[in-house]
C-alpha cells in the first residue's frame, strides 16, 4: 500500500486516492490541425518507464483535488509532491510545468 | 543440527529438457522473451514454417515473468469477433498440444464460469452467449439453480449483496499447468534447434537506417534477420531503445494461493462484479486474482488492499473457504493496452516485430499468440487472425474493445 502525501491533506494510504496517470499531458494546443497519428498519440499513447515517473493522484476519498508526484515505478518510492495552487474563478489556469 | 544430505548422497537432478548454449553471432529470428509467448512462437517459427535458426534470449530464467505468475485461466469467450476468433485458435490448440509436444501438462477443460450480479451483467452474460455462439465458441448461460448445481460450493443465496443471478458457462474452458506448458515448448523448440539462452538480456538494437540489423545484449551484440519482441510487461522499456512508443502501459497485477486443501472446487468461478476468480490447481491450492493495481509499477508487486478486496469478495461468494489459509501472494507485470486487446504485428521499423498488450489474460492465448506470431515473423505479413489487431488500429481509430465489450479481465 503506498502512503501519499496529499499537499492539503498530508500522508493518507492510498486507498483514499484515484490515479489519473502521466502528469503533464496537455490537451493539443491545434486540434484540428493534428493529423490522425498525433490524435493517437494523444489519445492512447503515454510514457511508460521503468524509474521515475511524474504522475497525476486525486485524493478521491478526501479533499478531492488533483496533484503530481514523481515516483519510482520499480521501488515505488515517491520522491516529490507537487500541489497546484487552486485558481480563483475568472483567472488563467496555471501553466504545468 | 543440519538434516541436509551430502551432495552424493542426492537424488539426482534429472535430465534438463533444454540445452544451455552460448549465442551464436547471427540468428535468422532472434526471439526476445522466453516467456510462454516467446517459446510458443519459436516453437511454431520451427514446426509451421522450418525456421530454425532462432534464438530466444531471456533476461531472467525461461518463463519465470508472467508464465510463472499467472492464474492459467484458459477460454474463448470474448463478445468481439475478432478476439473470440484468436482465443478460440488458441482453445484448439490447446486441446491438440498435449499429445503434440508429449508432454501432459494437466490441460483440464473444467469449464468456466463467469458470474452475473446485476441485471447489467445479465444482459452482458446473455449476450455474450449468443454471440460466442454464432461464432462457433461453445457457450451455455446458466440460471442461479444451474450455477449450484455446476459449482455446488457458490454461495447462490438471495442474501448476498450481490446475489448470483445467472452465469456464462463455456464447457470447453479450464487450466493447465504453466510451468510445464512453458517447459513442453520449450524442450521441442530446443530440439528444432532453437537456442533458448537464458540470463541474457537485450540492452538495445542495431540499426541499419530504419531498419534493425540485431540486437546488443550483455553478452555481446547479436545480428539476426529478424527481431520479435515477446517481452510482456518490459515491451514499453525495449520498445523505447528502438525509439518506438507504444500504446502499452505497465501494471502490477497479483495472486494468491491458499494451502493445500482436498479437491472441493470442481470448475472456475469468475466474477467482474464482486471481482475475485477462484480455482484449484491440481496440487490443491486454492487459486485467486482479481484485477490490476491502479498505478503503473515494474516491481512485480503491489498493494496489499489489493489482496484484501479480492479475499473479502471471495469469501463472499465462498463461505467454504473461511478458514483457508493464505500461503502466498506475488505479483507480475502486465501490459496493459486502451482497448485491452493484443497488438501483433510489424512496427514502422524495418525487420522489427511486436507481440504485446496481452495485459492480464494472454496466458490463454500461449500457442495462438506463437501460432500467429511465427506467421507474421516468417512472412512479414500479419497472420489473418492477427490482422485486426497491428499497431495501426490506434490511428485508424478500428479498436477492438474488450474492455467496453465484456470488460471480463484474465
Ligand atoms: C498474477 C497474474 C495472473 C494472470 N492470470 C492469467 C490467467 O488466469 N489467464 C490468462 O490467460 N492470463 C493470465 N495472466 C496474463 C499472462 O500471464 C500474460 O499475458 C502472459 O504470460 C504474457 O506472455 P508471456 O508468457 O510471454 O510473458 P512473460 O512470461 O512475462 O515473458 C516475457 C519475458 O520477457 C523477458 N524480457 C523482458 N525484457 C527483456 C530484455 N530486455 N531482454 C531479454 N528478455 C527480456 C522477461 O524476463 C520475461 O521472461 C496473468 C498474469 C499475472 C501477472
Ligand atoms: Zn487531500
Amino acid at each position: 500500500m503506498l502512503l501519499i502525501a496529499c499537499p492539503w491533506c498530508g500522508e493518507r494510504e492510498e486507498l483514499e486516492f484515484h490515479y489519473g496517470g502521466q502528469a503533464h499531458v496537455g490537451y493539443p494546443a491545434n486540434p484540428e490541425g493534428l493529423t490522425d497519428s498525433e490524435w493517437a498519440e494523444y489519445l492512447f499513447v503515454r510514457d511508460n518507464p521503468k524509474g521515475l515517473f511524474a504522475e497525476r493522484w486525486s485524493h478521491a476519498a478526501g479533499c478531492r483535488r488533483w496533484f503530481n508526484l514523481i515516483r519510482h515505478t520499480v521501488t515505488h518510492q515517491i520522491l516529490a509532491v507537487q500541489s497546484n495552487r487552486p485558481v480563483a474563478a475568472g483567472q488563467p489556469k496555471p501553466v504545468i510545468p | 543440527m543440519s538434516h541436509q544430505l551430502p551432495a552424493h548422497q542426492l537424488p539426482e537432478h534429472p535430465d534438463w529438457l533444454w540445452r544451455t548454449p552460448d549465442p551464436k553471432r547471427s540468428y535468422d529470428v532472434i526471439i526476445v522473451g522466453a516467456g510462454g509467448h516467446g517459446l510458443a512462437t519459436a516453437y511454431y517459427l520451427a514446426r509451421n514454417h522450418g525456421i530454425t535458426n532462432v534464438a530466444v534470449l531471456e533476461r531472467g530464467w525461461l518463463a519465470g515473468g508472467n508464465m510463472a505468475r499467472n492464474t492459467t485461466i484458459i477460454r474463448s469467450n470474448y463478445l468481439c469477433e475478432e478476439s473470440a476468433a484468436l482465443y478460440e485458435h488458441a482453445l484448439k490448440l490447446w486441446e491438440v498440444l498435449p499429445q503434440e509436444l508429449e508432454y501432459d501438462f494437466l490441460f483440464s477443460q473444467r469449464g468456466v464460469l463467469n458470474l452475473a450480479h446485476t441485471l447489467q451483467d445479465v444482459r452482458e452474460g446473455t449476450r455474450r452467449v449468443n454471440a460466442n455462439r454464432l461464432g462457433g465458441v461453445d457457450a451455455e448461460w446458466l440460471d442461479t439453480d444451474q450455477v449450484r448445481a455446476f459449482c455446488p460450493i457458490v454461495n447462490t443465496s438471495p442474501d448476498l449483496r450481490y446475489p448470483v443471478l445467472g452465469a456464462t458457462l463455456q464447457p470447453r474452458a479450464g487450466i493447465a499447468k504453466h510451468d510445464h506448458v512453458a517447459w513442453a515448448l520449450a524442450r521441442r523448440a530446443d530440439e528444432y534447434g532453437v537456442d533458448l539462452i537464458q540470463g541474457c538480456e537485450v540492452t538495445g538494437f542495431l540499426r541499419d537506417g530504419d531498419r534493425v540489423t540485431g540486437v546488443r545484449t550483455n553478452r555481446g551484440p547479436i545480428s539476426a534477420g529478424r527481431v520479435a519482441l515477446a517481452a510482456a510487461g518490459h515491451s514499453s522499456v525495449l520498445a523505447d531503445l528502438a525509439g518506438l512508443r507504444l500504446p502499452v502501459q505497465s501494471h502490477p497485477l497479483q495472486a494468491l494461493v491458499s494451502e493445500l486443501l482436498e479437491p472441493v472446487h470442481p470448475t472456475v468461478v469468475m466474477s467482474n462484479h464482486v471481482h475475485v476468480y477462484v480455482s484449484q490447481a491440481h496440487k490443491g491450492e486454492l487459486v485467486m486474482g482479481a484485477g490490476v493495481d491502479s498505478y503503473n509499477g515494474y516491481g512485480q508487486r503491489g498493494s496489499f488492499h489489493m489482496i484484501e478486496h479480492q479475499m473479502a469478495a471471495a469469501l463472499e461468494l465462498f463461505p467454504i473457504f473461511a478458514r483457508a489459509h493464505v500461503l502466498r501472494t506475488w505479483g507480475g507485470i502486465v501490459d496493459v493496452t486502451p482497448d485491452a486487446s493484443p497488438i501483433i504485428g510489424p512496427t514502422p521499423i524495418g525487420n522489427l516485430y511486436l507481440n504485446c498488450g496481452w495485459g492480464t489474460g494472454g496466458f490463454k492465448a500461449t500457442p495462438a499468440s506463437g501460432w500467429v506470431y511465427a506467421h507474421t515473423i516468417a512472412t512479414g505479413e500479419p497472420h489473418p487472425l492477427a490482422a485486426p489487431f497491428g499497431l495501426e488500429r490506434f490511428t485508424t481509430g478500428a479498436l477492438i474493445d474488450e474492455h467496453g465489450a465484456a470488460a471480463v479481465a484474465h
